[in-house]
This record gives C-alpha cells, structure tokens and sequence, in this order.
C-alpha cells in the first residue's frame, strides 16, 4: 500500500500534469463551445507560437516575459486569421468538412514549422528551472511544476472571470447557448467566433510554452498534449469548461495510477481507452448535460 | 406620411430550392400602426419575418426602415436599427435568469466591453452606474409585463406562456422601433391572451414602438390591429382595415373557411 506522502506526491504530480491537459482541453472547448467544431490544428498552433518564443529568446536575445507577450500577441492573431481566412470562407459548412479543415490546417502548419524552425530537438528553457525544487507540506515539486500549476489556475480564473463578468464574455455564452437569439439582439456571431479562436489559440500556447521544457521543442512537441486534452476534453465534457478542466485533472490521475500499477511504458494508451469508454457510456461526457438543440 | 412611410417591403421574393416561399410581396407599416400579417399556415409569414431581420436573405426586392435599406443585412446589424422579434418556437437563453436574458437585450446599448467586470469593484465607477442604469431599466420592463415571480429563475423551468413574455421582454429591452412578434399568443391561456393584447396595445400607445403581428388567433388580430394584410402562397391577397379584411372573399375561402 501507499503511505500518506506517497499519495499527495501522486495528486501533485497528476495536478502537474492535468493542468497541461486542462488547458489543451479547454483551448478545443472554447472553439467547440462557439462553433461545435473541434480544432485538431490547436496543438500546431500553440507549437507554432512556442517556436516564435523560442525565436524571440534564442536569436533576438530578448528576456523571456517580451517573447512570452511576443507569442501570445502572434498566437492571437494565428488564431483570428485561421478562423477569418479558412474557417468563415467554407461553404455550407458540415461538422465533419469543418474537422476536415482544421486537420488540413494542422498538416500545413505541422510541415510549415518543420521547414521554417527545423526539425532537430530544440531546448525550450522558462525561468523557472525543472530540476530545482522546492518543498511545500512534504511534498517536493520543482519550480516548473509548481508555476505550471500557478499559471494554469490564474489563467483559468481570468477565463472564468472573462466569460461570466465581462460583456463580450457574456456575449459569447448568449452566443454558444443560442446563437439565432444571440444575433437578433445584436450579438454578431461572427465575432464571437473569431474571438474564441484567438483566445483558444492564446491559452493553447501557454500550455505548450510550459509543456516544452519538459521534453523538447520540435513539430512534434503537441502532439501527445493534444490527444490527451482531447481525451480529458471528451471526458469531462465538451460542452462544459469546467468539466473539461476536472476532465485534465482526472486523466492525469488515473495515468498515474495505471503507471503506478500496471505498466509505466503503456501509459499513453489510458488516454485512448478513456475516450473509447466515455464515447460508449456517457458520450456527451462527466460533467455536461447534453442539450438537444430542438430544430 | 404616406409619401414617406416608416417601414416598407418592396417586392421581396424568396425560395427554397423549388419552393417559393415569398414571391414579389410589397406593403408598408406606418409609424405607431399595429400591422398583422395573417395567412393559412405555410403562406410564408415566418419566412417574411426571416427576410425583414436577416436570417434569410431575400433572393430579390428590399426592406427599408425609415428610408434605410436593411435588405440582406445580417441579424446583428438589423437590431442595430432598432428592430427587434420574438419568434413563434421561443428563443431563449434557456440556462439564464429571466433577468440575464432580458439583460442580454441591453447588449447593444452597453458600453463598457471587457472592463464592466470593474462594476463589482468599484461601486462608483463609470462602469458601475452603466451597470445600474441598464439592470434599472430590465426591472422596469419586468414590472411592465408582470414578471417578478419569475425574475431570477431559469427561463427552462419557467411556463410557456411565462417564457413567450420573457422573451417580449428581451425583444422591448433592445429599445426597439419596430417590434416583429411572431405568434405571440400561440399556446397560451385565454387569461394570459387577454394580458399580452393589453400589453401590446401598452407597448404602442406608451413605448410608441411599432409592431408588426404575425397571429392565427383572428379575434385577436380583430381587436387590436390598424390595418392586416392576408397572405397565401407567399402572395398577398388583400390589405386594408379589419373590416375590409375580414370580410373579403378570398381571405374567407383560404384562411377563414379552412377553421
């Protein structure tokens, strides 16, 4: 058996690492949300901003916090040019051509940062080391873990805050829960999902901006971040933010755990099966309702 | 006035692959009329609404509100010019309050963006009295259609009939000019039937708004309408007073007849 320590290690470490996939995961619901559509192209996004960072610092020397905003700034604009230039020029767009779409967009970009910042493994260093650590109530987590933590929490408190308090906030919920009553009082909804893929695209960055210390950046860097948000998206539910981000948390445990106890080197096929399970038992997932949007 | 007349539909024609749902229908609204459009049902009333607020485009023929063409414009930007609808299936917000949907009508009107959140922070902030002044006024068309039980619960778990006045309660917190209802009375009681006529009679004679009425209830459209205008096949038959309606024999054969 595991003694108490080991346990809270076990959360913390699951924490850690759901937080990465609560922020993947709700950077693909807040598109869902406006657009029903998820945005397979979010982790060559995010991995595409993380490069300019990582342009910022390496070439241009500049400190960290300017290309932190350098890259935020060009994921927002990624995000609105996406939406504006492919996303709204479909024609009689289906759910599945709209996948289709953003899978298109995630070979282009894929291939694009290969070709303009190399394929070699890259060190992508934040200020915060990964191998210092400190301890907090007996538990000892390095200051990576710890920001990555911090940050994701803040950040999901200012979406928080965003969506329920501000006007375009509440815009966009009128917007995602119905958005011909949106329109008619004056809501534009294309703005609301323009809007949404610049914030999706922001939050998306920030998570591979603090995943790829942990391993290295190169066009691959999102590739299982994205498949586990997706999971921890499909778990918690896609329709609902909140249960997305308990949806990153849990997966993450339940990794841990499965690591822990059964195979270290399968880890990854947790994430699949939890989404095979989801879609066979409660497919609209945990935590969402599911709303039939009467015709 | 009727050199210049307040809303015009100018030979509007809309299909649906081989289906004409409209074909060249022309009339006007003057300014303070209670206008109702009344017509069997597949005559292409829902559609004409469609076409006045955006959600369709018309294939050909335009719409103008005070002499600005509104024609093919989208649904936001028609709301800009101060028309505003309820529609005959309700269109709510279906997890808000009954306060936060008519609040939503006040959208446009709200001119703090991203920084209204500061209104729970500072109470004397700029933003905070625009905050105030907009909840004031969704109070005041709460009491004005006798809505308070209902004014902090979710519209779901609201009636229907409850949910068909909130959502004439959204549509008046727009400040419209132009109120399109569609079906108003469509499935409520005769008492709450009584009460809308009341209040649609309000809405004009106090709030000056304008309405166009689209309603299969003939003895309502009887008692509160200036002028009606029957169609069918997405053509008019005829237009004119309440009487000359009514009494008409083709509106009989197609629309009274079939009751």
């Amino acid at each position: 058996m595991m003694d108490f320590s080991e346990i809270v290690t076990l959360i913390v470490r699951s924490v850690e690492t759901g937080s990465i996939y609560a922020l993947v995961g709700l950077a693909m619901g807040i598109i869902y949300k406006a657009s029903e559509v998820p945005n397979f192209a979010q982790g060559e996004m995010a991995t595409f901003s993380t490069f300019i960072a990582f342009m910022v610092l390496t070439v241009h020397g500049a400190p960290f916090y300017v290309a932190f905003v350098v890259s935020l700034l060009f994921a927002y604009i990624l995000g609105i040019a996406f939406e504006f230039l492919c996303v709204r020029r479909a024609k009689n767009p289906t759910i599945l051509s709209m996948i289709i779409l953003t899978i298109g967009l995630q070979m282009v970009l894929y291939g694009l940062s290969g070709w303009v910042f190399g394929t070699e493994q890259r060190a992508f260093r934040l200020p915060f080391s990964q191998f210092e650590t400190v301890e907090i109530g007996g538990v000892v987590i390095s200051h990576l873990g710890l920001a990555t933590i911090i940050a994701s929490f803040v950040l999901m408190c200012l979406i928080y805050w965003f969506l329920e308090h501000t006007k375009t906030g509440l815009a966009m919920r009128a917007s995602q829960q119905n958005s011909m009553a949106a329109r008619i009082n004056g809501i534009s909804s294309n703005r609301v999902v323009n809007l949404s893929f610049g914030i999706s695209s922001i939050v998306g960055a920030i998570a591979a901006m603090l995943f790829a210390p942990i391993i290295t950046l190169s066009p691959d860097l999102m590739w299982d971040p994205l498949l586990k948000g997706f999971a921890a998206a499909v778990l918690g539910g896609f329709a609902s933010l909140p249960g997305i981000v308990f949806g990153g948390y849990i997966l993450a445990l339940i990794e841990n755990l499965f690591g822990l106890w059964f195979s270290l080197e399968y880890k990854s096929v947790v994430a699949m099966g939890i989404i095979v399970l989801v879609l066979y038992i409660k497919p609209s997932g945990l935590f969402s309702k599911h709303y039939q949007r009467k015709v | 006035m009727s050199n210049n007349p307040f809303f015009t539909v100018d030979k509007i024609s809309k299909s649906f692959g081989g289906l004409q749902a409209l074909k060249e229908l022309s009339f006007h609204v003057n300014k303070g009329e209670i206008y109702s459009v009344i017509g069997p049902n597949g005559a292409g009333k829902s559609t004409l609404f469609n076409c006045i607020n955006g959600i369709y485009k018309p294939d050909t023929g335009s719409v103008k509100i005070q002499g600005q063409e509104i024609t093919g414009l989208r649904p936001d930007q028609v709301a800009a010019h101060k028309i505003s609808r309820t529609f005959q299936n309700i269109e709510l917000f279906s997890n808000m309050t009954t306060m936060d949907n008519i609040l939503l009508g006040r959208h446009m009107h709200m001119k703090t963006g991203v920084f209204s959140a500061s209104a729970m922070l500072w109470k004397n902030s700029f933003s905070a009295k625009d905050e105030t002044e907009h909840r004031r006024k969704v109070d005041e068309i709460i009491d004005f259609l006798d809505l308070q039980a209902s004014r902090n619960k979710l519209v779901s778990q609201l009636p229907y009939g409850i949910q068909k006045i909130a959502e004439l309660g959204r549509a008046l917190a727009t400040e419209p000019e132009l109120l399109l209802l569609d079906e108003p009375a469509a499935g409520l009681t005769n008492e709450e039937r009584e009460d809308l006529i009341f209040w649609i009679r309000d809405i004009r004679d106090e709030l000056g708004i304008t309405i166009i009425l689209i309603e299969h209830n003939i003895q309502m459209v009887s008692e509160i309408s200036d002028r009606i205008i029957a169609i069918n096949f997405g053509k008019k038959l005829v237009e004119g007073t309440v009487q000359e309606v009514t009494n008409n024999p083709d509106v009989v054969r197609a629309y009274l007849g079939a009751d």
